[in-house]
C-alpha cells in the first residue's frame, strides 16, 4: 500500500513538472519553466541509461564470471582426474601383485624384493612393499627401512581394509618423515578362505609435480586437504603439509565448483575445488580474484565510465538545449507581447479614428452655434445698429459663443486624454471615474439611437493601482460591443461594486441580440467577428489580453435575443507590483 | 413675393434659434423645431413648403422625418443639415428624396441660396 501511495504521489509530482506557468502571472515564470523541462528530460533520459546500464552491468557480470569460472573448472576436473589416474593405476599394481603371487611367494623376502626392484623400475613413487598376515603381522618387506616384524594390527587402517578390502590412507608422515601415503589391498586365496593384505607406501611427491603441471602463476595456488581440512600437499599460502588449511572445507561436491570472495592472505580469492571419487581427498585452486576478474574489472570500469559519459553529454545537452528553447520561448513571447502592444495601439488608433467621426459632429455644433451667432452679431450690427438694448443683445449673444467654445474645447481635451495614454503607466485611480470618461465618448451615440445608459456606480467603490490608458480601452471596446449589440431604444447597464477584499467587478449588461454558445467560445479569439465586414476581430481579444495582462479575469454570459453581459474582475493591486511589494 | 414657409429642424436650441433669428432678419419666415416629433407636429399643422433638417437627433432620428415627410408630404422639400459628414447617411438623404446635404457649419449665403434654389424647384410640382 505504501509503495502504491508513494507511487501516486511520485506521479502526481512529476505531473507537476508538466504543468507550464500561466503567461503574465510571474516573471519567475521562465525559471521554473525551463526548471521543470530540465528535471523532466534529465528524468526521461537518465532512467533509461541507468536502467540499461544495470542491465548490462549484471549481464556482463554473469557472462564474463561464467567465461572465467568455467576453465578454472576445466583445469581443476582435469587435474583431479590426473590424480585419480596416478593413484588408481598405483591401486592396480597392488591389486595385481596381491593376486599374481601366491602368499609364500610374497612372504619370500628375496621373491619381495625382486618383485620391488621391478616395481621402482616401472612404476613411479613406491617407497616400499610389505606382505600382512591376517594377525597383523607384516611377514615379509622390501624397502629402506626395516620394518619386518612389525605388527599393525592394532591400527585403525587394518581394519578398514579387512571391512572394504582396499585402503588408501590420508597423507602422513609416519617414522619415515616424509610425506607419503599407503595403499592397503586384501587378498583373498581360492575359497579356502585364507587371506593376505599387501601393502605399499607412496611417495607424494609425484603430487607436487602433478600440480606443478597445472601451470599456475606465482600468484595462484594449488593443493590437496583430505575431509578434515588437513593439507597434503604443501601450500603456497594454506600452509605446509599436514597443516590445517587455512580455508575451511569447502561443501561437497564431486563435480568442480567455486567459492567466491573467500579472503585469503589479505586478498580476495576464488576457490575451485573438486572432490575425490574414491579417496578422501579435495582438490583446490585458489586464485585472487582481482586477477582472475581483470577483463570484468575492466568492463566494469568501461560500463561506469561509459554511464557517466552519456550522463554527462546528455547534461550538457539539456541544459543547453533547454536554455536555448525557453530563451526562445522567452523571445517569441517578448515579440508575441510587443506585436499585442502594437496592435493593441492600431486598434486604438483606429478607436480613436472611429471616434473621430463622433467627435467631429460634436464639435460641429458648438461650432455652428458660434457661426451663427458670430453671423448674428454681424447682421445684428447691420441690420439693427440702432437698437437701444444693441449692447446687452450683444453680450448675450457672446456669452453663447463662449459657451460653445468651451464645449469645444472639452471635447477636443477628452479625446486628447484618451489618445496620449499609449503607454503602460500603472497609477492609482477611480474606477468609476475612467467609466465616466469613456461613456462621454459614447452618450451621444447612445442618445441618437435611443440607446439608454444606466449607471449602477457603487459610491464606495475602492480605488484600484491599474492603468488608466488600458482600461479605458477595455470599457471603450465593452462599450462599442453593447452599442453594436443593442437596437435603437434598447438599454446599456454598466455596475461597478467591490467584489471581496482585493478585487472590483464592473459588469455591462445589454439587451441586445446576444449571442450563442458556439460564439461564446470564441468570443475572446483574435480576428474572430460576427459583425462581418465591419469588425476586425479585434476588440475582444485585445480587451482579454488587457484584463489578463492587469491581472484581472473577464466573462461573459449571454442569451441569444436576452442579450449579453460582460463581467470584469479587477485585482485592486495587479499581481506583478503585488510581489515585488512582498518581495 | 409671398415668403414661404420654412421649418428649421436642429437639436441644437442656440443654432436653430440664431438661425431662425438671422433668417427673419433677411425676411425670410421660418418656424422651428427641437426634434423630430416637434417637427411632424408643426409640419402637419402648418405644412412648410421647405424643412431644414439636422439628421442626428435625440428620440426620432432625422432620417424618420425625412421618410415621413416623403410619405406623407411628397410636395415639402428638404435641405439636410448636419454636424455628421458620414457619407452613408448623405446617401441615404438624397436617396429618400432631399435636395442637398450641407454640413454644419454653414454660411448664411449659402444657406439662403440652396433654400431658394429648393423653393424655386418645388414650384413646379405645386402646378
Amino acid at each position: 500500500m505504501k509503495l502504491k501511495e508513494s507511487v501516486v504521489k511520485g506521479l502526481v509530482k512529476l505531473g507537476n513538472l508538466l504543468k507550464v506557468p500561466e503567461a503574465g502571472i510571474s516573471p519567475m515564470r521562465y525559471e521554473v519553466l525551463l526548471r521543470n523541462i530540465r528535471i523532466l528530460m534529465l528524468i526521461i533520459t537518465i532512467i533509461p541509461l541507468l536502467l540499461m546500464a544495470t542491465i548490462n552491468y549484471h549481464q556482463y557480470q554473469s557472462r564474463l564470471k561464467q567465461e572465467i569460472v568455467d576453465p578454472m573448472k576445466v583445469l581443476v576436473n582435469k587435474t583431479k582426474h590426473s590424480f585419480e589416474l596416478f593413484l588408481a593405476g598405483r591401486l592396480s599394481t597392488v591389486n595385481f601383485i596381491a593376486s599374481a603371487y601366491t602368499y609364500e611367494e610374497l612372504a619370500d623376502e628375496e621373491n619381495l624384493q625382486r618383485i620391488f626392484r621391478v616395481l621402482r623400475a616401472e612404476f613411479e613413487g613406491f617407497v616400499d612393499i610389505g606382505l600382512i598376515d591376517p594377525s597383523g603381522r607384516q611377514v615379509s618387506y622390501a624397502g629402506p627401512y626395516e620394518l619386518q616384524g612389525k605388527n599393525y594390527a592394532e591400527q585403525p587402517w587394518f581394519e578398514q581394509v579387512k571391512v572394504r578390502g582396499v585402503y588408501i590412507s590420508d597423507v602422513f608422515k609416519g617414522f619415515r618423515q616424509f610425506p607419503h601415503l599407503v595403499i592397503a589391498v586384501q587378498h583373498f586365496a581360492g575359497s579356502g578362505g585364507r587371506w593376505w593384505i599387501v601393502r605399499v607406501t607412496i611417495d607424494t611427491g609425484k603430487f607436487d609435480e602433478l600440480i606443478a603441471a597445472m601451470g599456475l602463476r606465482p600468484d595462484e595456488d594449488a593443493f590437496l586437504i583430505n575431509h578434515e581440512g588437513i593439507l597434503q600437499t604443501g601450500s603456497k599460502f594454506c600452509g605446509a603439509v599436514l597443516d590445517r588449511c587455512a580455508v575451511s572445507v569447502p561443501p561437497q561436491s564431486y563435480e568442480p565448483n567455486v567459492l567466491e570472495n573467500t579472503f585469503l592472505t589479505g586478498r580476495d580469492t576464488i576457490v575451485t575445488y573438486a572432490y575425490f571419487t574414491r579417496a578422501n581427498l579435495i582438490l583446490m585452486v585458489v586464485k585472487p580474484k582481482a586477477e582472475v576478474l581483470k577483463a570484468w574489472y575492466t568492463l566494469k570500469s568501461e560500463i561506469v565510465f561509459v554511464f557517466g559519459l552519456g550522463v554527462i553529454i546528455i547534461v550538457a545537452v539539456v541544459f543547453r538545449l533547454t536554455g536555448t528553447m525557453v530563451n526562445r520561448l522567452k523571445e517569441s513571447d517578448q515579440k508575441r507581447e510587443l506585436a499585442m502592444r502594437q496592435m493593441q495601439h492600431s486598434h486604438k488608433l483606429s478607436s480613436i479614428g472611429r471616434l473621430a467621426a463622433g467627435v467631429a459632429h460634436e464639435i460641429n455644433n458648438p461650432l455652428a452655434v458660434i457661426n451663427e451667432k458670430v453671423g448674428l452679431v454681424k447682421d445684428l450690427l447691420e441690420y439693427r445698429s440702432d437698437r437701444p438694448d444693441m449692447k446687452d443683445v450683444l453680450l448675450r449673444h457672446l456669452s453663447v459663443i463662449v459657451q460653445a467654445i468651451d464645449r469645444c474645447s472639452a471635447i477636443t481635451h477628452r479625446l486628447l486624454g484618451f489618445a496620449r495614454r499609449m503607454d503602460v503607466a500603472i497609477e492609482s485611480l477611480d474606477v468609476n471615474e475612467v467609466i465616466e470618461e469613456v461613456l462621454s465618448f459614447v452618450e451621444k451615440d447612445a442618445a441618437y439611437r435611443n440607446v439608454r445608459l444606466e449607471r449602477h456606480l457603487a459610491e464606495d467603490l475602492s480605488r484600484i493601482t491599474s492603468d488608466r490608458g488600458q482600461l479605458q480601452q477595455v470599457f471603450l471596446n465593452l462599450f462599442n460591443n453593447s452599442l453594436a449589440a443593442v437596437e435603437d431604444g434598447g438599454w446599456i447597464s454598466i455596475a461597478t461594486a467591490n467584489g471581496g477584499s482585493d478585487t472590483i467587478k464592473i459588469s455591462v449588461q445589454d439587451n441586445g441580440c446576444g449571442m450563442s454558445e458556439e460564439t461564446m467560445r470564441h468570443i475572446f479569439e483574435p480576428f474572430f467577428t460576427t459583425k462581418k465586414g465591419e469588425g476586425t476581430g479585434l476588440g475582444l481579444s485585445i480587451t482579454h489580453g488587457i484584463v489578463s495582462r492587469l491581472g484581472g479575469e473577464i466573462q461573459v454570459k449571454s442569451a441569444v435575443g436576452e442579450g449579453t453581459r460582460f463581467t470584469v474582475h479587477l485585482p485592486k493591486i495587479p499581481p506583478e507590483i503585488g510581489e515585488e511589494n512582498r518581495s | 413675393m409671398n415668403d414661404p414657409k420654412v421649418l428649421l429642424v436642429d437639436d441644437e436650441k442656440d443654432f436653430v434659434c440664431t438661425l431662425a433669428e438671422r433668417l427673419e432678419l433677411r425676411d425670410i419666415k421660418v418656424d422651428v423645431a427641437f426634434n423630430g416629433t416637434e417637427a411632424i407636429e408643426k409640419i402637419e399643422k402648418h405644412q412648410p413648403q421647405l424643412v431644414v433638417l439636422d439628421l442626428l437627433m435625440p428620440g426620432m432620428p432625422g432620417l424618420d422625418v425625412l421618410r415621413w415627410i416623403e410619405k406623407r408630404h411628397p410636395d415639402t422639400e428638404v435641405i439636410v443639415l448636419t454636424g455628421h459628414g458620414e457619407q452613408e447617411c448623405k446617401d441615404e438623404a438624397l436617396r429618400l428624396g432631399a435636395d442637398c446635404c450641407l454640413l454644419k457649419p454653414i454660411s448664411i449665403e449659402k444657406l439662403i441660396d440652396k433654400m431658394m434654389k429648393a423653393l424655386t424647384s418645388s414650384k413646379p410640382k405645386n402646378q
